[in-house]
């Protein structure tokens, strides 16, 4: 099973045995500017991707206040 | 990766500082540096009254808990700006403030904008003509001056906001892009109560990444407003930050050490401060302090927006008053919780 990374709604395919940093790095996005969330727990980006996981990806870059 | 501390499964890694924690070592770590920060810059103490300025946004929120868990008196202010963006954004950020004040028992203070002066911040934005079709000029203006008017009638001698480093560091750069004096003389983590009717404003995040802060609201179980404001998208600040995050990501540190030297450099007397400080003095509609002649740029910019929507000039003297906010001659204010 191919391991899912979503980012503001959207799906991305990542590949199993990836790290997470190197993931992100690949769908386009600075490593610094998301978080890695898995089943409500942070992880680290240098955390190894296995197969079937979902990983979202949370921004962290805000620049207005409500 | 292990924590540092206790050698269990890592949630986050600081390549900046050259640290990994796990999540209970990160709670006691990060609350530990904002203490270290308070007291650096000599913001504040626990006999201050403090008002934390909250938007539902991560930082704001977090810097609330942060602050309530050090033992400090802090209640929250929720400022309703009225923009809705296709997704209810203001709606939904109230909503995360006085989901995180009722759940911990905390005063959150509400003033919404269209509700005490007649109009949205978009709506104001598009009659005032100002700020080239963005309202965030306004929004600043009329955010800068809520603020402190419910500090100075609440009786609050310090006021709170959650910027952070990336927030600082974007600022800073912005400012020296262009050689902003009057802005980089300004920039500091504490602006102090020049005059009376100013609160002491203070900045106890500005050494705290960003993305240190969306892991603490992450690991602590803050809920918050992840949508960016619809107004910021393609802004500015965000496009600054995200120049930074490619030189924090090549060299990490990159961002807090921009920071720090500018304090430095500013400490040993790289800008003058004469030739920038403006000469505030009473506004001679609502008293608070100004550097403009007369009135104050938000009395005027309300004069003209409560003219072209049919409104009395002057502005309402008593609205929704609930609580002790209300000031002689001043629009009321209303408090959520009382």
């Amino acid at each position: 099973m191919p391991v899912k990374l979503v980012y503001r709604g959207k799906e991305h395919d990542a590949n199993p045995g990836s790290t997470i940093r190197d993931a992100v790095r690949k769908i386009g996005l600075p490593p610094e500017t998301v978080l890695a969330v898995v089943d409500g727990k942070l992880l680290t980006d240098d955390t190894v991707l296995r197969e079937g996981m979902q990983v979202k990806l949370v921004a962290v870059i805000s620049g207005g206040a409500a | 990766m292990k924590c540092r501390k206790c050698g269990e499964t890592a949630v986050i890694n600081m390549r900046q500082h050259k640290l990994a924690l796990c999540g209970e070592h990160y709670l006691e770590w990060l609350p530990e540096q904002v203490q270290r920060f308070i007291e650096k810059y000599d913001m504040f103490t626990r006999a201050d009254k403090i008002l934390v300025a909250v938007s539902g946004g991560k930082d704001s929120l977090g810097l609330w808990d942060i602050l309530n868990r050090l033992g400090y008196q802090a209640d929250g202010l929720y400022i309703g700006l009225g923009i809705d963006g296709g997704f209810g954004y203001s709606d939904q950020s109230h909503a995360f403030a006085e989901q995180f004040a009722t759940s911990r028992g905390l005063k959150l203070h509400v003033v919404e904008v269209e509700q005490t002066y007649g109009a949205t911040i978009p709506e104001l934005a598009v009659i005032s003509n100002r700020g080239h079709g963005k309202p965030c000029s306004v929004c600043g203006l009329n955010k800068r001056y809520i603020m402190n008017r419910v500090a100075h009638d609440g009786g609050y001698n310090v006021l709170a906001t959650g910027h952070n480093l990336d927030d600082e560091a974007a600022v800073l750069f912005q400012n020296t892009l262009t050689w902003a004096g009057g802005y980089l003389v300004r920039q500091a983590p504490v602006l102090l109560a020049s005059r009376p009717g100013l609160a002491r404003k203070v900045k106890p995040l500005c050494r705290v990444y960003e993305r240190e802060m969306a892991a603490y609201a992450i690991v602590r179980g803050i809920d918050y407003v992840y949508d960016e404001c619809p107004h910021a998208i393609g802004s500015t600040t965000i496009g600054h930050k995200e120049v930074l995050n490619q030189m924090e990501e090549k060299r990490p540190g990159a961002k807090l050490q921009f920071y720090l030297s500018f304090l430095q450099a500013k400490d040993e007397g790289l800008f003058s401060v004469k030739a920038s400080e403006p000469d505030l003095h009473a506004c001679e509609r609502c008293g608070q302090p100004t550097s403009a002649p007369g009135d104050c740029s938000f009395c005027r910019l309300w004069d003209k927006v409560r003219t072209v929507k049919g409104l009395p000039q002057r502005l309402p003297a008593k609205i929704n008053l609930i609580g002790s906010l209300q000031a002689a001659g001043q629009p009321a204010l209303t408090d959520a919780n009382d």
